[in-house]
């Protein structure tokens, strides 16, 4: 029963401890882009509110941690048992101290609760102004984003205006997920019967990854998502280009009484006759993928992802790949080999039929 | 002396075999269940934890491949079953044991039986589980299988009804034990021993027992739903029926949350009996280390939505749980203080146990700290189901809960085994782990918060993830070399360890003034308890001492195979739901037999 030296002892807790440092500093350091999915990046008032709580929160965290592990890193070296130590005085307690030490939390947890309390009716009141609602619908494994008011449908990738308070309403379509964006504030589990809401006022433009926090599966990993914060006029010229007739004729999306104004617009080009778009979309209409999937004025599928301005995304398949012409082609020759679990299967499709086919989602600009 | 004892033992005349297989299958000896739940849970959590090292192997890198996204969810809906139910809870339950009884100076424990049915169900369910590996793939959809996913139509393979059907299982075994430790601990303390002199740790035995005989109800409830569901077409958990799958949550975390204080309790426990003997300091303010105990344990049953944060229950829903929830931080600081103040002024001997008794203090400090940051709601939007949660759980449940069962191993191992364990391989044991448990969970905290959500087989490059999940892996394996380190100084030190003698550390409470190891009788007289550290005081120290002296005969209870034989006939008849009538109503039939030849077994 030697004791071990102080020293030492006092050493090799420092050591446990210098990866907390090297990390800690590591963090302060870091920059945005090089931690693009952040909590600590806030980008809109309700990433901002929770922030400015987060940030008193680790204050006092740090604070007490300092405290307790000092005591303790004294009291190891103080205490330690000497040749020549006295036996201790058997303490069995002191009243005076011990009330100190219960009031002493309860005042700091006061301090937290107060913010706390407040951040929770500010988050979560009704909004102050809804510029734009977009109904966020969680699939296994990718996202759909309406817009009601503007009749656009898309997927994985949600466009909004700078400035503007969007207001965003979360479904399911099967299990629980959850909707996310660190740069945009916390997080909102989509749950099936119970629609949820949160808002936020996007206050830079940029590009921000998110993606599904709540355990859904399978591919939950692969649950990605992007959110376009666009100047307004950006966000507006997005806007028209997705309620464009899409290429090769037919309807317009739906038409709702907001929509109609906007049916003016001039369709897309289809694609020339003989082309190999052309034989793509000839091969999408005669096979299993109008099943599933709409391309307005084609087909009105609804499990899968709108695709009828597929080539305006950057991304696809739950945000999972970068969208172009050979990405779009591994994926069509076997959709569950590239994402597990995807519902889409593998059609079979000739090396000729899924080449045509990537020409022609490529074309729906 | 010698030979009064051996006619003590002659006394009680019903034959015991003390060494062999049947000696072992038939024990009804609480020392010998101990030793059976200790070994039988270090195994199973040696198997959560290779669990846990193939998890980290696929996130060593981004987009890794090293194991397929449905293995992975596999690994870790078992890994966090096997660390809850199959390995912290059953160690606990192995200091129990081996404890309570010698603690409050009882023979044995109320119902000895029981408590030999409660490790067999234990085992049962343990091996049940693990049989879904072979039959389809193991349970994943998460240690907490949230509904609606675990409907049929999403989780269509039996992993799931294996996850439900071996959770309730183990849900037996735990509330068996759980009235039985209720029952000696209230009615089989030694004359003089009033509640306010309990050890602290026979307290938050008491406490821990409380929390799970009404836990335990819940969870089973709620999995008798599911089972429901998945098995006779209701729809507790079916949306599309107009059902609310928060339903499960909200059950799950009621039976959850007290769930976390169960894993945690038995180790504030163990530490209030360590830094005492180490300081040569009774525990400062022990009437306040209890009541925080018990307030701790009160509490848990008020905090459950905090684990529901993101689920829009609405503000003052969130309020009120996140003021509960900061509520506890008052009882659980009021203890780490009144550790702190148990060692300071003491004499401090840095023994491994106490090296692990200080290292719960440090860790679990820091565990307590990040879930006081995500008791508040806002910031726990941007902290839930991310890696910042589980650091944090780690830090409570590796950091604390593990390091009090290691430090209590240390502790109690000599008077288990006769034999002390090596120091040095000791301490290098927990220089290793702790270290490697920092480089392990402490990069967690800021993958966290960087945003990688938990539960996810990959991660995408350019993230920021790369390197701290990198460092997470090999600090994994750093805590495999310290187990490695345990396992050769507990195999080496329980056959060639120096001899103990009865009170290697100076302890004060009733087992120290027996032999190592304790007699099957622990007590050859049932001594008289005059003050809360026995041993520390010069009377009450003889009266204790006077134990080992025999007074007359002792009856001890017999050794039964029927306890085997009903758990068995009980694993065999739930795992019918699965395997079919074949094998369900054979294990009616066994568990009928089993407990009518147990009810009438002749008792001496």
């Amino acid at each position: 029963m030697v004791a071990r030296r102080p020293t030492r002892t006092v050493m090799r807790l420092v050591a446990a401890l210098a990866p907390a440092a090297l990390l800690a500093a590591a963090l302060a350091g870091c920059a945005p882009n090089d931690f693009p999915q952040s909590t600590f990046n806030p980008r809109s008032e309700f990433a901002g509110m929770i922030q400015s709580l987060n940030l008193q929160l680790i204050f006092w965290v740090v604070l007490i941690f300092i405290v307790v592990q000092t005591l303790l890193i004294v009291a190891i070296v103080k205490f330690r048992a000497r040749p020549d130590s006295p036996e201790p005085k058997p303490v069995h307690g002191n009243t005076a101290l011990e009330i100190a030490w219960t009031i002493a939390p309860a005042i700091i947890l006061a301090f937290v609760a107060v913010p706390t309390v407040l951040t929770i009716f500010k988050t979560q009141a009704k909004p102050v102004r809804t510029d734009l609602v977009v109904k966020v619908i969680g699939h296994q494994w990718w996202w759909e984003f309406q817009y009601p008011d503007l009749g656009v449908v898309t997927a994985n990738e949600m466009h909004v205006p700078v400035g503007r308070t969007i207001v965003v309403d979360i479904e399911t379509a099967d299990v629980i997920h959850s909707f996310w964006f660190p740069a945009m504030g916390g997080k909102r589990d989509a749950i099936p019967g119970r629609p949820n809401r949160i808002w936020f006022t996007p206050d830079t433009v940029g590009v921000f990854p998110g993606q599904c926090a709540e355990f859904c599966g399978l591919s939950h990993a692969n649950m990605r998502m992007k959110l376009m914060v666009e100047t307004p006029a950006a966000f507006a010229a997005w806007v028209e280009l997705q309620r464009r007739p899409p290429a090769g004729g037919g309807a317009a999306p739906d038409s709702t009484a907001a929509v109609s104004a906007a049916m003016a617009l001039a369709p897309a080009p289809a694609p020339p006759a003989g082309s190999p778009a052309a034989r793509g979309r000839e091969i999408f209409g005669q096979s299993a993928c109008i099943g599933c999937h709409t391309v307005a004025g084609l087909s009105a599928g609804v499990l899968g992802p709108d695709l009828t301005h597929f080539a305006s995304r950057t991304t696809f398949a739950g945000s999972l790949f970068e969208n172009t012409p050979d990405n779009v082609a591994r994926w069509l020759t076997d959709p569950p080999g590239r994402k597990p679990g995807a519902l889409m299967p593998n059609l079979g499709l000739t090396p000729e039929q899924v080449n045509a086919l990537v020409a022609y989602l490529e074309s729906l600009k | 002396m010698a030979s009064t004892i051996a006619t003590a033992a002659a006394v009680h005349a019903v034959p015991r075999s003390e060494s062999g297989l049947w000696s072992w299958i038939t024990t009804v000896d609480h020392k010998r269940i101990g030793a059976l739940y200790g070994v039988t849970a270090f195994i199973l959590f040696l198997v959560g934890g290779i669990e846990a090292l193939v998890i980290r192997l696929q996130l060593a890198q981004p987009g890794n491949h090293f194991i397929s996204p449905d293995v992975y969810n596999q690994m870790f809906t078992m890994h966090g079953t096997t660390m809850v139910f199959l390995a912290v809870m059953p160690l606990s339950a192995s200091f129990f044991n081996f404890l309570v009884p010698l603690m409050i100076g009882a023979r044995d424990v109320a119902f000895p039986r029981l408590n030999a049915f409660s490790y067999w169900v234990f085992l049962f369910g343990a091996i049940f589980l693990h049989v879904s590996f072979l039959h389809g793939g193991a349970p994943n959809v998460g240690w907490f299988g949230y509904a609606n996913l675990t409907a049929k139509g999403f989780s269509p393979g039996s992993g799931v009804d294996f996850w439900a059907i071996g959770l309730q299982i183990l849900g037996i075994a735990s509330l068996a034990a759980a009235f039985n430790f209720i029952v000696t601990i209230i009615n089989m303390r030694a004359p003089g021993m009033g509640f306010m002199r309990m050890p602290p740790f026979v307290w938050m035995t008491l406490v821990t027992s409380f929390l799970i005989i009404l836990a335990f109800p819940v969870i089973t409830v709620a999995l008798v739903f599911l089972l429901f569901d998945r098995f006779t077409g209701t729809n507790f958990f079916v949306p599309a029926a107009g059902a609310d799958p928060l339903l499960w949550q909200h059950l799950f975390w009621l039976f959850g949350h007290p769930e976390v204080y169960i894993l945690i309790l038995p180790a504030m426990g163990i530490i209030s009996e360590v830094l005492p003997a180490f300081s040569r300091k009774p525990l400062f303010g022990y009437p306040v280390v209890v009541y925080s105990g018990i307030f701790i344990g009160f509490m848990g049953w008020g905090v459950w939505s905090h684990h529901m944060f993101a689920v829009g229950l609405g503000p003052l829903a969130d309020s009120f749980f996140a003021l509960t929830t900061m509520l506890i931080a008052i009882p659980t600081g009021v203890k780490i203080f009144n550790w702190l103040a148990t060692i300071w002024g003491g004499k401090l001997r840095f023994t491994t146990a106490m090296h692990f008794a200080l290292g719960f203090i440090a860790l679990f400090t820091m565990g307590g700290l990040s879930g006081f940051m995500h008791a508040s709601p806002p910031a726990d939007l941007q902290q839930t189901d991310t890696y910042f949660v589980v650091a944090h759980i780690h830090y409570v449940l590796f950091g604390g809960a593990l390091m009090g069962i290691f430090a209590g191993i240390y502790y109690w191992f000599p008077k288990m085994t006769g034999r002390l364990m090596n120091e040095r391989l000791g301490k290098l044991h927990f220089w290793l782990m702790v270290t490697a448990m920092n480089v392990t969970f402490f990069p967690m905290h800021f993958v966290g918060l960087l945003g990688m959500p938990r539960r996810v087989y990959t991660y995408a490059p350019h993230m920021g993830f790369d390197w701290m999940n990198l460092t997470s892996t090999v600090g994994a394996f750093g805590i495999a070399v310290g187990l490695l380190v345990f396992m050769w100084n507990w195999w080496t030190s329980r056959r060639h360890g120096e001899p103990a003698g009865n009170d290697p550390w100076g302890g004060a409470s009733l087992e120290w003034a027996l032999p190592s190891p304790p007699p099957p009788w622990n007590f050859a007289t049932i001594p008289v308890v005059r003050s809360i550290d026995p041993l520390w005081h010069r009377e009450s120290r003889a009266a204790a001492l006077a134990a080992n002296e025999p007074s007359g005969p002792i009856h001890m209870p017999p050794s039964s195979h029927w306890p085997i034989v009903s758990a068995l006939g009980a694993t065999l008849l739930m795992s019918g739901m699965i395997f079919g009538w074949a094998i369900g109503i054979p294990g009616l039939v066994v568990t009928l037999a089993g407990i009518y030849a147990w009810a009438f077994e002749p008792c001496t």
